[in-house]
């Protein structure tokens, strides 16, 4: 999930309810969609600024693993795919700092709350790409995450980030299947390109199954945020599709997920499987993950490094207005 | 001075003839600029054939409060929909 540990404004029992919360709760049963103008109680707009904003990050963030093997792709054609797929990925950040932006919150504070480490961004781009069968493993298992956890929130209830997650869940299927192909076409190499799927495979599983944030027994903000819809299934029930999709997927590949407990449950109708080490998933969030500071420095970097063109291009346009203007008064 | 570029709403027009229609928004230092992001941001997969940008903040919304009053009236109208009228089926399609 590209939004873990999205902290929730109070949950409500209906007693403790306005009438006006009241009737916005009972709009959301109802199936209707809430649009930015409309009232909303402050809890809601402030965790959907959290969740929106995290998820935007997590887009912009998530280019850095995979910029960083755009100039060493093997082949002229792997570079314009993984161009387009980055590419993409700055365009979601796009759509989703748009949705947050309907909220009341500028684009700016959003990313200087990125940039001071206030907000944060999703796990998994703390963790290295060291070589070119990683950027396999990310497509397969980090975009497949995404959008085991995307598809829902096509459904959720506040309008724009509804309507953005409509358009990135058509553009993200080709990111896992360009991964996925990656995989398939290392593992029918040689022996070597073989175990370096492998151990890509060995070095993700784990953060992966963390995107989609710790076990509902130890979540607490689940409960009002799926009340007002911006949370669709629990985390728990994520990972276990994502888990029961992923392994057959391994299996065709002739790769060995990396769990000695992984087995099929026929009651369940889906397998069990080992939790991720959870203290290294809340280490990794509080900013100790081996790529924090590099992930961070580069986004700080890139912001600081371009504000002489973007000031540019803002003093252009206002010269070009007034010129325009100008003209305007002189030809009447 | 502050450098944020302000928001622009994107309209297209698909490529079937239809109306342009709102995709979404983005930040652009002026309409040139905008138009160029739209196409990047917003037809990167043969989207559109063409591309509206214009400045949020001069766009004119109704208002949440108002739904009310403002499209009610349309509701007790039945008589605008065909199917108020009841046609024999000896007439054939209408």
């Amino acid at each position: 999930m590209y939004a873990q540990l999205v902290k929730s404004e109070g949950a409500k029992s209906r007693e403790e309810m306005t009438p006006e919360e009241i009737a916005f709760q009972e709009r959301i049963d109802r199936g209707e969609k809430i649009e930015p103008k409309e009232w909303m109680p402050e809890g809601y707009r402030k965790t959907l600024i959290r969740q929106i904003g995290q998820h935007a990050h997590s887009e912009i963030v998530g280019q850095l693993p995979e910029g960083n093997w755009i100039t060493r792709a093997p082949t002229l054609e792997r570079k314009q795919i993984l161009l387009a797929k980055v590419q993409d990925e700055a365009g979601h950040g796009l759509y989703l700092y748009s949705a947050a932006e309907t909220l009341g919150v500028s684009r700016d504070e959003l990313l200087a709350a990125l940039h001071s480490g206030k907000m944060k961004y999703s796990s998994i781009f703390n963790y290295p790409t060291l070589n070119w069968a990683d950027i396999g493993a990310v497509g397969w298992l980090v975009d497949g995450a995404a959008i085991m956890n995307q598809v829902p929130l096509q459904r959720t209830s506040f309008g724009p980030y509804s309507r953005a997650m409509i358009r990135i869940c058509k553009e993200e299927s080709f990111h896992q299947r360009q991964g996925y192909d990656i995989m398939m076409k290392m593992c029918a190499g040689t022996p070597e390109q073989k175990a370096m799927a492998q151990d890509a495979l060995n070095r993700f599983w784990y953060p992966a199954l963390m995107m989609f944030g710790p076990s509902d027994k130890d979540s607490v903000h689940s409960a009002q945020s799926m009340a007002w819809k911006i949370k669709i299934n629990t985390n728990d029930e994520l990972r276990q599709k994502f888990v029961d999709q992923t392994v057959p997927q391994a299996r065709y590949l002739g790769l060995t997920v990396p769990d000695e407990n992984l087995t099929w449950n026929e009651d369940k109708g889906g397998h069990d499987f080992s939790e991720p080490d959870w203290s290294e998933f809340f280490e990794v969030i509080a900013g100790n993950g081996p790529c924090n500071a590099e992930r961070l420095n580069a986004r700080v970097k890139a912001w600081d490094d371009g504000a002489w063109f973007r000031e540019g291009l803002m003093a252009h346009a206002g010269k070009a207005e007034a010129r325009r203007r100008a003209a305007q008064v002189a030809a009447e | 001075m502050s450098s944020e570029w302000p928001l622009w709403e994107v309209f297209i027009r698909g490529q079937h003839g239809l109306n342009h229609r709102h995709v979404g928004s983005l930040h652009a230092p002026d309409a040139e600029m905008a138009i160029r992001n739209a196409r990047d941001v917003y037809t990167r997969r043969n989207e559109g054939v063409s591309i509206w940008v214009v400045k949020s903040n001069e766009i004119t919304a109704s208002s949440p409060s108002e739904k009310g009053p403002l499209f009610d009236p349309s509701n007790s109208k039945v008589y605008r929909h065909p199917t108020f009228y009841d046609i024999p089926e000896e007439v054939g399609h209408m």
